[in-house]
């Protein structure tokens, strides 16, 4: 075999230790080679020798399991028992599990290898990774650019190929806006599809664990084997139609409406130009295209920011730094020691989080602010709704621009927030969608964000599919040719 | 522009949060919020006295299992990463001042 094993998809490499040609162990050492080179800080911890240990278990049992040892990368926010679990945050350094992830244990019993954990935004909260307390993740494509986030680590290490595939979390575009940055596919399912059990807790009506791969069928495999419920998380649901593997080729009389809010200003030309061309091959597919009007999207963010931080600010406190976390050396009472322990061991975003939070649920506030955000929730569902009564898929960019460069946002935290003013509608409305790559803009990948009904997921994998082979992104990061 | 937010607020809802802010840090995160909701405040122009709030997109039904015993985290586990253990439990510091 000439092309390094590392280029393998998983789908690939799956036949091929299937067919005797490779061995789970061979694969997973060529890739931990990759990961043990990070000139990206796609990782925050990596578990070579576990992970050869496992393949090798693999490699000696009698019956192969369906993912056949192929590595993962996991994104630092869901525990994994013993192998240290920070979430990008300094106050759980150090910080081991006592139980894994449910969804992290479904793809290991499935024959997946856990190779490492990746980079993200502290505790997910963030669209570049620059909010994690250990250093940003770089863009595979240009690493002087972020490569989105929160899962940036889980998209990077795809784009490095350093792993074929990973598990990211998305609460209001975390997987599918770095999936776009770095030219991946990314997925985030209907909200409850996925176990949130070991997930650590950001928002929790939104956050939803999700696959990040190269190709849409990677996309599809990884999903099938997390999706389902789990009496650990009463919020998961029962998953009845299977995911299977995409195949179509065609698209025929599929209706896509494309949303004209996010078609317009506020949105890069050269990822408007790129979207268009990609919605063009959704006609020579033979579906159809017209406009369909979200009109409250323009209400997404405000929104967002409201529910957003009022359950994290409920959520995060939980870290008191008396069952985990470092407690802060001769802090005085109780009080004194919370307040330290979180004043000096959150960083400064999931700090402001916590505030407007706490703010927007506090006494004299909370209708004005909490209360009116889930009312426009609702007209946010009923945006979705009324659309899908006219169209099968809605179509429009993942990110309204291609990579930033570092530093450019991080004075501004609203400019950040904007980098998912098109994702964030979609999570409100706890709607599956897939971001896959389109094309180029100014050399960097560009996303084309695919939006269904509730439980679409399949449907939106088939169309995800035919698209992916019409448009033929085959390029990948100068570094990688 | 006015600001949104006051000092005192900033210090009253760290209080609430359990955050120690520093003084430059409440000032910073001042500014930081009230930009933050000039944005945010375009929703509260909305008529919506008769939209009904959402608190979950999925319409699930209380889901109530049977009451059976079940293995739980042996407490050895449980306690292993907390930073101070005593009486087989979590340490936490006294609440209540005691005067001799």
């Amino acid at each position: 075999m000439t092309e390094p094993l590392w280029e393998l998809t998983a789908e690939r490499a799956i036949g091929l230790i299937g067919g005797g040609e490779l061995s789970a162990e061979e694969l997973t050492a060529a890739f931990a080679d990759r990961a043990g080179n990070d000139p990206w800080a796609a990782f925050l911890a990596i578990d070579r020798e576990g992970a050869l240990e496992r393949a090798r278990r693999i490699d000696a049992a009698t019956e192969r399991p369906p993912l056949a040892g192929v590595p993962i990368g996991i994104k630092d926010v869901l525990s994994t028992r013993d192998l240290v679990t920070t979430a990008g945050s300094r106050i759980l350094e150090g910080f081991r599990p006592v139980y894994t992830a449910t969804c992290v244990e479904r793809v290991e019993e499935a024959g997946a290898v856990v190779l490492g954990k990746t980079n993200m935004d502290e505790f997910a909260m963030g669209s570049s990774t620059e909010n994690s307390g250990y250093g940003p993740s770089r863009n595979p494509w240009d690493p002087d650019r972020v490569p989105g986030g929160s899962s940036g680590g889980s998209a990077a290490c795809v784009a490095a190929r350093q792993v074929p595939w990973s598990l990211g979390s998305d609460t209001g575009g975390s997987i599918r806006q770095p999936a776009a940055l770095c030219g991946i596919v990314g997925m985030k399912p209907t909200y409850g599809a996925v176990s949130r059990y070991g997930l650590i807790a950001f928002a929790s009506s939104l956050d939803q664990v999700g696959p990040l791969a190269r190709t849409v069928r990677d996309t599809a495999l990884l999903l099938s084997h997390i999706v389902g419920h789990d009496p650990m998380d009463s919020t998961s649901l029962e998953w009845r139609e299977p995911i299977v593997l995409p195949d179509a080729e065609r698209v025929d009389g599929l209706r896509v409406g494309y949303v004209e809010e996010l078609m317009g200003e506020g949105v890069q030309v050269g990822v408007r130009t790129s979207v268009r061309a990609a919605l063009d091959r959704i006609e020579d597919l033979g579906g159809t295209l017209t406009p369909v009007s979200l009109p409250n999207t323009e209400h997404g963010l405000a929104t967002y920011y409201l529910i957003a931080p009022a359950e994290c600010s409920a959520n995060l406190a939980r870290f008191d730094a008396i069952r985990f976390g470092a407690a802060p050396p001769e802090a005085g009472g109780l009080v004194e020691q919370y307040e330290r322990a979180r004043g000096e061991g959150f960083g400064r975003e999931v700090k402001r989080r916590i505030m407007l939070g706490t703010f927007a649920l506090s006494s004299g506030y909370y209708d004005a602010y909490y209360g009116q955000a889930q009312r426009v929730r609702t007209l946010i569902v009923r945006d979705f709704a009324r659309a899908f009564e006219q169209v099968d898929i809605l179509a429009s960019p993942t990110s309204p621009t291609v990579a930033f460069p570092l530093g450019e946002r991080t004075d501004d935290p609203y400019s950040m927030y904007l980098a998912d003013v098109c994702t964030i509608p979609v999570s409100l409305a706890g709607l599956p969608a897939i971001s896959i790559p389109c094309g180029l803009s100014e050399g960097l990948p560009v996303g084309l964000q695919l939006t269904g009904p509730a439980f679409s997921e399949n449907r939106l994998l088939d169309v995800a599919h035919a698209l992916e082979a019409a448009i033929g992104f085959d390029e990948r990061p100068e570094g990688l040719r | 522009m006015a600001a949104v937010i006051e000092r005192e607020t900033v210090e009253h809802v760290a209080r609430l949060a359990r955050l120690r802010l520093g003084p430059e840090e409440v000032e910073r995160m001042r500014q930081e919020l009230s930009g933050i909701l000039e944005h945010i405040e375009l929703i509260q122009s909305l008529e919506l006295d008769d939209v009904p709030p959402t608190t979950h997109v999925v319409a699930l039904q209380n889901v109530l299992r049977d009451d059976t015993p079940r293995p739980s985290l042996p407490r050895e586990l449980a306690l292993r990463e907390a930073p101070a253990v005593a009486h087989d439990g979590f340490e936490v510091r006294g609440w209540i001042e005691t005067h001799a």
